[in-house]
C-alpha cells in the first residue's frame, strides 16, 4: 500500500554556523554557549543540581564537566547583559516547540474525538503483517512484538539506504524520492480526510469544488515546504502533514502493536542518534563535514533566517548554508524523522544596547534561528497522544496526562541540548514518559478519579 | 459550556493576563502540572493497592484514598518549592545584578495556578464530556444539579490551590510551620467538606466562604494591603 516509508534525517550540527557566527565578536563560542547553557539552566527542572555559590568569576570559562546529572554554570564576561536576554530566549525556544507540537497533538484528538474512521479497524499496513485478533494473550504479544520487529527493520532498511545515498551523493534520488512522498501526503491523505471530516458533519461538496481546494491546498503547500514560503505557512503546512501522519498510523496500527512500536522506537532513535555506528549519526557527520544543512526536509523550524547581503568576512562562510536554508529547507515530514532537536541559537543583537559596534548591516540581518524538530518526533507525540485518546476508557484524564508528560519530556530534552549541545534524540525520553503516565493513568488514575467523581468528591 | 465557563473561567482568565506573556512562567506551569499528576498518580496508586488488599468495595476507601491524595499533593507541592527556589537562586547568579528574572513569588503563584488547573481540569473534563452527550441528570435520585455544582466546586478548588501555592511557598520561606499547618489543614478541610455532597449547602457554603478567607490570607501574604488597593484603583 504505502510505500513511502522514509527515514528522514536528522539535523545539522550548527558547529560551523555558530563558529563563524561567532568570530565577530569576542569572547569565543564557548561563552556564547554559557550563554546558552545559562539559559536552559535557568529553566532547569528536575535535574538540576546546581552548584550551590557557584560565584561569578569573570573569564571562567568552565569544562564541560556535568555533576551528574547537573548544569554546570558558567559565567562569562561580555555577555552579561545578553544573559538575560539569552535566559529569556532559552525558554522562548523551549516555547516555540510547545506551541506546534500542542497544535498538532490537538487536531490530532480533535480528529479521532469526532470522525469515526480513524478509530474503526479497516485492515492494516503490509508492515505489520500479523494480526492481532488471535484469542489468546500471549500469541496476540507474540504478534505485537513480531509486528514490531518488521516495522523496524523496515526503518531501519530504510534510514541506511538514504545514509548510503547520501553519502554517495545521489541528492536527486533523495529530493525526488521526497517530493514524491510529500505529493502523496499533500494530495492523497488530505483528500481522504477531508472526505471523511465532510462525511462526519454530513456536508456535501461537489466534486470541483473538492478538486480546486485539494489542488490549492497541495499546490501551495508543495511551494512552501519544498521551496519559499511565509515561515508561519510553512510551519502549519508541517503540522498539518504530521498530523495526518499521525492519523494514519493511529488508523493502521493494531492496539498493541501501537505501543511496542512507540517503545521500540525510542530506543532505535536513541541507537541511531548516540551511537559512533548508528546511522543518524553517520548522516549528521557526513553532513558536518560537508558543510552542508542535511536535507531541505522533514526538519521543522521555529524560525527562519533572513538573510540579507553581508559584507562581513566572517559571515561569507555561512554564505551557502545561507542559501540553502531559507524558509522551504524545513522539509516534510515523513514516517520517520531521526528525532533530533538541534539548537540553533544565534544572537539576537538587536534587542540590547552592546558594547559591541553595531553596523547598520548587522541589525539588518537578524537572524533568529530558533531551535528545529524532526517532523517524525510531531508524528510519534501525536501517535501517542491520539492513541490514548482513541483507545483509553478513561478518556480526556488519560490524553491530558500523556500531553503533560510529553511536553516535560520535551523540555528535559531541551534542557540536555543546551547542555550537550549536540544532534539529540528528541523521542525517548517524552515517549517514555507518555508511555508511563498513560498506562498508569488508564489503569491506576482512571477509576480512581472515577469513583471520586460519582460520588461528586474533590481532593 | 456555561459549566466549562464557571469552572474554568477564572482559570483561564488569570493564564491568559499573567501566565502567556512569559515563557519562563509557562514552564513553571507545566512543571507544577507534571507534579500534581505524580502525587495523583502515587494516590490511585496507593487507593488501588488498599482496595486490591483489603478486599472491600471501592467507594469504603475513598476517605482514605482521598486523604492519601490530599497529603501527597502537599507533598508534591514543597517539592515544587524546593525545585523552584533552586530555579530562582540560579536565575539570580546567571543574571548580572543579583535579582531573577522572576520573583519567588510569581513562582509560587503560577505553581499554585498548575496545580489548581491541573487538579481542576482532570475533575471537571469527564463531567463536561459526559454533559454534552444525551442523558438526564439525576435520574437515579440523585440532585439534579450535579453539574452545576461541580462546575462551581471546581472552580473554588482552582482559586483554593493557587491561594494555597502563594501562602505555602511563603510559609516554606519564612519557615512559618503554622502556614504550612493551615494550608495542609485547609486542603484537607476542604476535601472532606466535599464528602458531604450531595448536601450542597453544608460544602458549597463552607468551600466558598474558606476561598474567600484563604484568598484575603493570601493576598496579604503576597503583601498587599487595603492601602495597596486603594492606590492601584485610583492609578496612582
Amino acid at each position: 500500500m504505502i510505500t513511502f516509508m522514509n527515514n528522514s534525517d536528522s539535523e545539522e550540527e550548527p558547529c560551523n554556523e555558530r563558529t563563524s557566527l561567532m568570530s565577530a565578536e569576542s569572547p569565543p563560542v564557548p561563552s556564547y554557549q554559557d550563554g546558552l547553557q545559562a539559559s536552559e539552566a535557568g529553566e532547569a527542572q528536575a535535574h538540576r543540581k546546581r552548584r550551590a555559590g557557584s560565584s561569578r568569576s569573570p573569564n571562567n570559562i568552565a569544562g564541560g564537566e556535568m555533576s551528574g546529572s547537573g548544569v554546570p554554570v558558567r559565567e562569562s564576561v561580555l555577555e552579561n547583559e545578553e544573559e538575560e536576554l539569552t535566559l529569556k530566549y532559552g525558554a522562548k525556544h523551549v516555547i516555540m516547540l510547545f506551541v506546534p507540537v500542542t497544535l498538532c497533538m490537538i487536531v490530532v484528538v480533535a480528529t479521532i474525538k469526532s470522525v469515526r474512521f480513524y478509530t474503526e479497524k479497516n485492515g492494516q499496513l503490509i508492515y505489520t503483517p500479523f494480526s492481532e485478533d488471535t484469542p489468546s494473550v500471549g500469541q496476540r504479544l507474540l504478534n505485537s512484538v513480531l509486528n514490531t520487529i518488521v516495522m523496524i527493520s523496515v526503518i531501519i532498511v530504510m534510514t541506511v539506504f538514504l545514509v548510503l545515498l547520501y553519502k554517495y551523493r545521489c541528492y536527486k534520488f533523495i529530493h525526488g524520492w521526497l517530493i514524491l512522498s510529500s505529493l502523496m501526503l499533500l494530495f492523497l491523505f488530505t483528500y481522504i480526510y477531508l472526505g471523511e471530516v465532510l462525511k462526519t458533519y454530513n456536508v456535501a461538496m461537489d466534486y470541483p469544488t473538492l478538486f480546486i481546494v485539494i489542488w490549492n491546498f497541495g499546490a501551495v503547500g508543495m511551494i512552501c515546504i519544498h521551496w519559499k514560503g511565509p515561515l508561519q505557512l510553512q510551519q502549519a503546512y508541517l503540522i498539518m502533514i504530521s498530523a495526518l501522519m499521525a492519523l494514519v498510523f493511529i488508523k493502521y496500527l493494531p492496539e498493541w502493536s501501537a505501543w511496542v512500536i512507540l517503545g521500540a522506537i525510542s530506543i532505535y532513535d536513541l541507537m541511531a542518534v548516540l551511537c559512533p555506528k548508528g546511522p543518524l549519526r553517520m548522516l549528521v557527520e557526513t553532513a558536518q563535514e560537508r558543510n552542508e544543512p542535511i536535507f531541505p526536509a522533514l526538519i521543522y523550524s521555529s524560525a527562519m533566517m533572513w538573510t540579507v547581503g553581508m559584507a562581513k568576512p566572517d559571515t561569507a562562510a555561512r554564505g551557502p548554508s545561507q542559501q540553502t536554508w531559507d524558509a522551504a529547507e524545513d522539509g516534510r515530514e515523513h514516517l520517520r524523522s531521526p528525532s533530533h532537536a538541534e539548537s540553533q541559537m544565534s544572537e539576537t543583537r538587536s534587542p540590547v544596547p552592546t558594547t559591541r559596534p553595531v553596523t547598520a548591516l548587522e541589525e539588518l540581518e537578524e537572524e533568529e534561528r530558533g531551535v528545529k524538530l524532526g517532523l517524525g518526533d510531531f508524528i510519534f507525540y501525536s501517535v501517542l497522544v491520539g492513541k490514548a485518546a482513541a483507545t483509553a476508557s478513561g478518556d480526556w484524564n488519560t490524553t491530558l496526562a500523556c500531553f503533560v508528560a510529553i511536553l516535560i519530556g520535551l523540555c528535559l530534552t531541551l534542557l540536555l541540548l543546551a547542555v550537550f549541545k549536540k544532534a539529540l534524540p528528541a523521542l525517548p525520553i517524552s515517549i517514555t514518559f507518555g508511555l508511563i503516565f498513560y498506562f498508569s493513568t488508564d489503569n491506576l488514575v482512571r477509576p480512581f478519579m472515577d469513583t471520586l467523581a460519582s460520588h461528586q468528591l474533590y481532593i | 459550556a456555561g459549566c466549562a465557563a464557571i469552572a474554568l473561567g477564572p482559570a483561564a482568565a488569570l493564564l491568559l493576563l499573567t501566565v502567556a506573556a512569559e515563557p519562563l512562567l509557562l514552564i513553571v506551569l507545566l512543571a507544577g502540572a507534571f507534579l500534581w499528576l505524580l502525587s495523583l498518580l502515587a494516590a490511585s496508586l496507593l487507593w488501588f493497592v488498599s482496595v486490591r488488599l483489603s478486599g472491600r468495595e471501592d467507594a469504603a476507601l475513598l476517605p482514605l484514598g482521598a486523604a492519601a491524595a490530599v497529603l501527597l499533593q502537599e507533598l508534591c507541592r514543597f517539592a515544587c518549592f524546593k525545585m523552584l527556589k533552586k530555579a530562582d537562586e540560579g536565575l539570580a547568579t546567571l543574571s548580572e545584578d543579583g535579582r531573577s528574572l522572576i520573583s519567588l513569588r510569581q513562582m509560587a503563584y503560577v505553581s499554585g495556578l498548575s496545580f489548581g488547573i491541573t487538579s481542576g481540569v482532570f475533575s471537571i473534563i469527564n463531567i463536561l464530556a459526559e454533559s454534552a452527550g444525551p442523558g438526564t441528570v439525576g435520574i437515579h435520585g440523585d440532585s439534579p444539579y450535579y453539574f452545576i455544582t461541580s462546575a462551581f466546586l471546581t472552580m473554588a478548588l482552582v482559586l483554593l490551590h493557587t491561594f494555597w501555592g502563594v501562602i505555602f511557598f511563603d510559609a516554606c520561606e519564612r519557615r512559618h510551620a503554622g502556614g504550612l499547618g493551615l494550608v495542609v489543614g485547609g486542603h484537607l478541610l476542604t476535601s472532606g467538606l466535599t464528602f458531604l455532597n450531595p448536601w450542597y449547602e453544608a460544602s458549597l457554603g463552607p468551600i466558598f466562604i474558606l476561598t474567600l478567607c484563604t484568598g484575603l490570607w493570601a493576598f496579604s501574604t503576597a503583601g498587599g494591603s487595603f492601602r495597596n488597593i486603594l492606590k492601584c484603583l485610583s492609578c496612582k
